[in-house]
């Protein structure tokens, strides 16, 4: 289902549904890997519904969105305006970011802190067809022995954990599905460990 | 028997309503109203409004009554409910120079366009216990009696659109220019402050800072603690207009009148690196009428301006912003300096073990460097 | 309660508030500046941590509070009927049935779980402040990850006392890179900083928030010759008996008699209800019935 109109769609009882959005989105940022689901939201399409959900939870006038490819749509944006307030930005002023992961890259647009201030780095939401517990490896902090993800890629996020303690902080989601993957996470490919 | 004390419920409800008594005091006197205490202690009300930032007389004077006037607590309960109000937009900037004044004056000239107004003045009252006010019975008068005296009203209409005295020197050249801007400033209480701040942010704190501290901050800089050579260019208490666009409208409205106390300094300044000698600025600008707090504010904001200006760092704290602005906000020091009373007795234990622990070690140490002195010399060899 | 916001804080501040606790848990024992507001508590009071257990809680959660350990302390009875009233939350006193806990000066006993969430109030974040009071300067160190100063201190504590002269509030680096105040536990609760629940960290007056994710490397500052060492008072319990918990000295007569007790009040009448019977306490049945 998606809504119609760019007026509905959003919380129907704020403070509640914003608080219970955000346990499981600190939930999966503060266990790497883990999946979580957040339906709340009805967005306009393509924006799955964990998206949209993250967006009103954690987004407003004070935090620039940066929308890539197919995402960046006039029905969005109009959703976006009048649940969030948030203004559009280009990647080097966003502090969330959403799209698929190809028309996000390349990732060294995005701020990624600076040395007395690594919170001032974008939070990167991608798009994916499908999110599952299996695929890259990830351990670090959050994690007890191991978790597994279906990554977009690793190289990227191996990349970017040598920016500790800067960096980007991700989440993944895909209809009402949500996974995030700080830049602290080690990730690894089965078949590198083979 | 020990028993783990509980009750710690019962305890706190008790103790509140012991204040709650307290505070009304010998109920066969008449409680103070809300009017009374806007009307007869306005200057106390001023105060809570300034360090409370938030101008209402009518939730000063409820925190004043229900503080049992303690000051503090009074700013304290008017925070905590500014925090929780929503914030509709911001206004325009006021214009000082369309206020209506009811004191004007000017220490740097004897008289200048608009003239000097002593206004309602402790200056030059002699400090003598007015006994009269001790005995005085009710001297209220009607409604009629008061619309016939209406004689301050006047006054306001004639004093409107006084120049400020800085301006005449500043077409000479002889005062450092204030460029004008029309950046919206940071707002100290929407953003965590952030090191080095800019003067916007520096004269929020301080409007909003501890009459105490910054009056203090501003002496020690008269004493010589990076002193800064101030005479009062100008300080002028009145009302000023407070407007807002509203884009609906397409233009702005009156949304009410503040009264405020302004305060600019000429200070004398022979040149840097960076300027040519010429006479430079502080300033201060608080809620209401309160003037000796509008004039410690310019002094400190002027001795907090040395790097901009390029005169040196002499390590007063009047020109630390870090310390002045960390320490200047009487709630968060009377929070914290009140929190000592809270129970501590887990982390005393732990310091009591350590104590009792470096003790035992020290004295087995003393012990043992006794006992060996005690030695014969060839046992020792 | 319609005059408030559920858990009192307007959604807009909450926002804030949740973006740097997602941050704070994305760059472990870093402080993320945060714009506190003006609580109706004092600062220095838990604020802080008030602020931060309201941008969490949902009215599902089971909330409990301690103080020094204890559920009935002033101070934790305060804030617990505050979100009593603000959040509408059921409280408890029991560890293991709650779901988010805020401490002061205290981690429980009873080990917990992934469904669980500890707040720490939290009255100087930096852990470097006492030794540089400047934040400008803190602030570089951190950058810098310059933590000499620190060393520097704790060694000439070895040099003076023989051993490290800190008793609470005892700094630990946090996946090897960020140096952490704890908060003001006793240096006896360090070890239990790695642990499965969700750690926040909250300091109103000093406007920052930081984190420590489930099982991330928190390792409390030593020397190989002068290792780290939990430590508490000799001795047991004299209620419920337990020798591995973190006790009170309690004066109980005017010839300076004294007492151990449990600080965690509920652990110890747990322990008392499940039959543990310390020097000094009588077995629970029989109190009650007392009584």
């Amino acid at each position: 289902m998606t809504s119609t109109s760019s007026l509905e769609g959003g919380f129907t009882d704020a403070p509640v549904e914003a608080a219970q959005s955000f346990r499981k989105i600190m939930n999966v940022m503060a266990r790497p890997g883990i999946i979580e689901e957040l339906c709340v939201a009805v967005p306009p399409a393509p924006l799955s519904t964990a998206a949209g959900s993250l967006l009103l939870t954690l987004c407003d006038a004070q935090t620039p969105i940066y929308l890539a490819g197919k995402f960046d749509n006039a029905a969005i944006k109009q959703w976006i305006t009048f649940h969030c307030n948030s203004p559009f930005s280009d990647a080097e002023n966003s502090m969330f970011a959403l799209g698929a992961w190809e028309d996000l890259q390349p990732l060294h647009d995005f701020p990624i802190g600076t040395p007395e201030y690594p919170d001032r780095s974008a939070t990167l939401i991608v798009e994916m067809e499908n999110l599952v517990s299996s695929g890259a490896e990830l351990s670090g902090p959050g994690i007890k022995d191991t978790h597994q993800l279906s990554l977009p890629d690793v190289t990227a996020f191996q990349k970017n954990a040598m920016l500790f303690p800067l960096g980007l902080d991700f989440y993944f989601t895909s209809g009402e599905k949500i996974a995030a993957l700080p830049r602290t996470t080690k990730v690894t490919s089965n078949w590198e460990k083979v | 028997m020990y028993v783990a004390v509980k009750g710690g419920e019962r305890a706190i409800d008790a103790a509140h309503d012991w204040l709650s008594e307290e505070r009304r005091g010998d109920r066969r006197l008449p409680a103070l109203s809300l009017d009374q205490i806007i009307e007869q202690l306005s200057l106390t009300v001023a105060r809570v409004m300034a360090e409370g930032s938030l101008y209402d007389q009518e939730l000063a004077a409820l925190a004043i009554k229900q503080s049992r006037g303690d000051l503090i607590e009074a700013i304290f309960l008017m925070r905590a409910y500014r925090t929780t109000l929503p914030r509709f937009g911001y206004s325009n900037p006021i214009d000082t120079g369309k206020m209506s004044c009811i004191r004007r004056i000017s220490a740097t000239f004897k008289d200048a366009p608009g003239g000097q107004i002593l206004g309602p003045t402790f200056d030059y009252t002699h400090r003598l216990l007015d006994f009269k006010l001790a005995a005085e019975g009710d001297d209220k008068i009607s409604d009629d009696e008061y619309d016939t005296l209406k004689v301050h009203h006047e006054v306001h209409e004639q004093s409107k659109d006084i120049p400020h005295i800085t301006e005449f020197l500043n077409k000479d050249g002889l005062i450092q220019t204030e460029v004008e801007s029309d950046t919206t400033p940071d707002d100290l209480t929407r953003e965590p402050l952030e090191l080095p701040a800019s003067r916007a942010l520096r004269l929020q704190a301080l409007t909003r800072g501890d009459e105490g501290f910054v009056l203090g901050l501003a002496y020690s800089t008269q004493r010589g603690y990076a002193r800064n050579h101030a005479f009062v260019g100008e300080l002028r208490i009145g009302y000023c207009d407070v407007e807002m666009d509203i884009p609906e409208l397409g233009f702005s409205i009156d949304i009410g009148e503040i009264q405020i106390t302004e305060c600019e300094t000429v200070n004398q300044f022979k040149g840097s690196k960076k300027e040519p000698p010429q006479f430079t600025r502080g300033y201060g600008l608080v809620f209401g009428q309160s003037e000796r707090k509008a004039i410690s504010m310019a002094l400190v904001d002027r001795a907090m301006r040395w790097k901009e200006l390029g005169e040196d760092f002499v390590g007063a704290p009047a020109q630390d912003e870090e310390f002045v602005l960390y320490h200047c906000d009487n709630i968060q020091a009377t929070g914290f300096l009140e929190h000592i009373k809270l129970p501590h007795y887990v982390d005393f234990q732990s310091e009591l073990e350590l104590i009792r622990k470096i003790r035992k070690e020290a004295l087995a140490h003393q012990e043992a460097a006794k006992s060996e002195d005690n030695q014969p010399l060839e046992a020792a060899e | 309660m319609s005059e408030y916001n559920f858990a009192y804080l307007d959604e807009q501040t909450k926002r804030m508030i949740r973006r740097a606790i997602l941050k704070g848990l994305a760059i472990p024992g870093y402080q993320v500046p945060f714009a506190s507001r003006e609580m109706p508590m004092p600062y220095g009071w838990g604020t802080g941590g008030v602020q931060v257990s309201a941008a969490c809680l949902m009215p599902e959660d089971v909330l409990k509070v301690i103080d020094q350990g204890a559920d009935d302390t002033t101070n934790a009875v305060s804030i617990r009927k505050f979100f009593e009233k603000t959040a509408n939350v059921e409280t408890t006193a029991a560890t293991s049935e709650a779901t988010l806990i805020q401490t002061r000066h205290r981690i429980p006993e009873e080990d917990l779980t992934e469904d669980q969430i500890l707040v720490y109030q939290v009255p100087i974040p930096e852990p470097l402040r006492f030794l540089e009071p400047r934040e400008t300067e803190t602030r570089k160190m951190h950058a810098l990850e310059e933590y000499g100063l620190m060393y520097v201190k704790l060694y000439e504590d070895i040099s003076q006392h023989g051993q490290i002269a800190t008793s609470y509030s005892y700094p630990l680096k946090i996946e090897g890179r960020y140096v952490m105040d704890p908060s003001p536990i006793p240096k006896f609760d360090n070890p239990k900083m790695e642990m499965s629940a969700i750690q926040l960290f909250g300091a109103g007056r000093e406007q920052r928030i930081y984190a420590v994710p489930p099982y991330t490397k928190a390792v409390s500052l030593d020397f190989e010759d002068y290792p780290f060492e939990a430590m508490k008072a000799e001795g047991c319990c004299a209620l419920c008996g337990a020798d591995h918990t973190y006790l009170d000295e309690v004066i109980i007569d005017d010839d300076g008699g004294r007492m151990f007790v449990c600080s965690d009040t509920d652990y110890c009448e747990s322990r008392r209800a499940a039959g543990h019977v310390g020097a000094q306490g009588t077995p629970q049945n029989q109190e009650a019935a007392a009584s």
